[in-house]
């Protein structure tokens, strides 16, 4: 089973109010599972939401634009995938080394 | 070395505190590693432009930059350290070696997003060759002064990335160790090339067993194998060897297919008699 990080603890952690973890899972940014009235995340979410925090703290960026952040994160990786896809089959045609 | 914190940001000496805000908020956007995934500088210049903001925006460690920015050495020595020698200007860590001596290791401002919770990720590349690629083996990497072992499986591809779990940088307050992202480069082999699992080869055909036919043998990366040769096989034909290529990525037991390239070589140096055949042979 998927560990889990208590959301208070990490928002202890990063001096953060919790609130904006409640606005997080709201936009779906992240998934919450609640046991016993306390919020947790899955670890597998950790680096996510930690750069989540960075964009919104140090770059004065809101929700909004972190989706679109995302968005457009996920069109580059696809492309670089594509890419590398690509420059493997170019690797076919190259001359002997 | 001295660091000029205003250049950093583009900005006048004069600046006011708003437009130093703003010239901050404008290249960090631009430069921040979250925005720049697959930019190895980006990191560094972050931190740079970080540096600059966290002296310039204080309105104490300003004032001591524009007083002895460029005497900083003379100002660390006086200050008493242990250190004398900077010849160049070092952003490994999150500040400059100029940074630390004018105003030493724990200047940086309470600013309550550097408490890390999960350390560092750190990334690192592996060259192999394609024979190396070929089989699942170990192999030892020195990582930040740390020896780590891993296993490499059959089939990895060239330029892909595998994530080592907990061996990035340590965490803090008793957070998870970042990650190890490893991204393997496989040199090209000079016989074989490579797509997905399939393998492409070229094999020359003396002339006489493209138009009779016969047997060769031919390598593969794992022996060698007999092939029957059809007789008025074509300059350039193509055959397939099924399951000789190369092992499936984490299924070692499936393999691509081997693609042979037959190229016909026209004999050199033809004898009188063979002449004399050949011509007999066109006449036919």
């Amino acid at each position: 089973m998927e560990s889990l990080i208590p959301a208070d603890e990490f928002c202890a952690n990063h001096n953060i109010e919790i609130s904006f973890i409640h606005s997080l899972q709201e936009t779906g940014l992240i998934e919450i599972t609640t046991i016993e009235e306390t919020g947790y995340f899955p670890a597998s979410q950790l680096q996510e939401l930690e750069r989540i925090v960075r964009l919104y703290y140090e770059l004065d960026i809101n929700l909004e634009g972190i989706e679109t952040i995302n968005g457009l994160l996920q069109r580059i990786n696809d492309m670089q995938d594509e890419i590398t896809t690509l420059r493997n089959r170019l690797r076919l045609y190259e001359t002997d080394e | 070395m001295y660091v000029d914190y205003y250049n950093i940001l583009g900005i006048d000496k004069k600046a006011s505190q708003e437009e130093i805000k703003k010239a901050y908020r404008r290249l960090a956007r631009k430069h921040h590693p979250d925005l720049n995934p697959n930019d190895k500088n980006a990191k560094s210049k972050f931190q740079q432009i970080n540096e600059a903001n966290e002296v310039l925006s204080d309105p104490e460690k300003r004032k001591k930059y524009d007083q002895f920015g460029k005497d900083w050495q003379h100002t660390e020595q006086s200050s008493g350290s242990d250190k004398t020698v900077y010849s160049e200007t070092q952003f490994e860590g999150d500040f400059s070696d100029f940074f630390r001596s004018m105003f030493g290791e724990g200047a940086r401002a309470g600013r309550s997003r550097q408490v890390k919770y999960r350390g560092e990720d750190y990334s690192a590349e592996l060259h192999l060759n394609l024979i190396d690629a070929y089989e699942t083996h170990k192999q030892t990497l020195t990582i930040n002064g740390k020896n780590i072992r891993i296993t490499i499986p059959a089939g990895i591809e060239n330029e892909q990335t595998i994530k080592i779990s907990g061996h990035g940088g340590p965490g803090i307050n008793g957070g998870p160790n970042g990650d190890l992202y490893i991204t393997f480069l496989i040199a090209n082999h000079p016989k074989f090339k490579r797509l997905g699992n399939d393998l492409y080869t070229k094999v020359d055909l003396d002339l006489y067993t493209a138009v009779l036919g016969g047997e060769i043998t031919i390598d593969t990366l794992n022996g060698k194998v007999k092939l029957k040769v059809m007789p008025e096989t074509q300059n350039g034909s193509k055959i397939k060897l099924k399951g000789k290529g190369f092992p499936v990525y984490k299924n070692e037991k499936q393999f691509g297919d081997l693609y042979i390239t037959y190229s016909v070589v026209i004999p050199r140096n033809l004898t009188g008699k063979e002449k004399e055949l050949f011509t007999e042979l066109s006449k036919l």
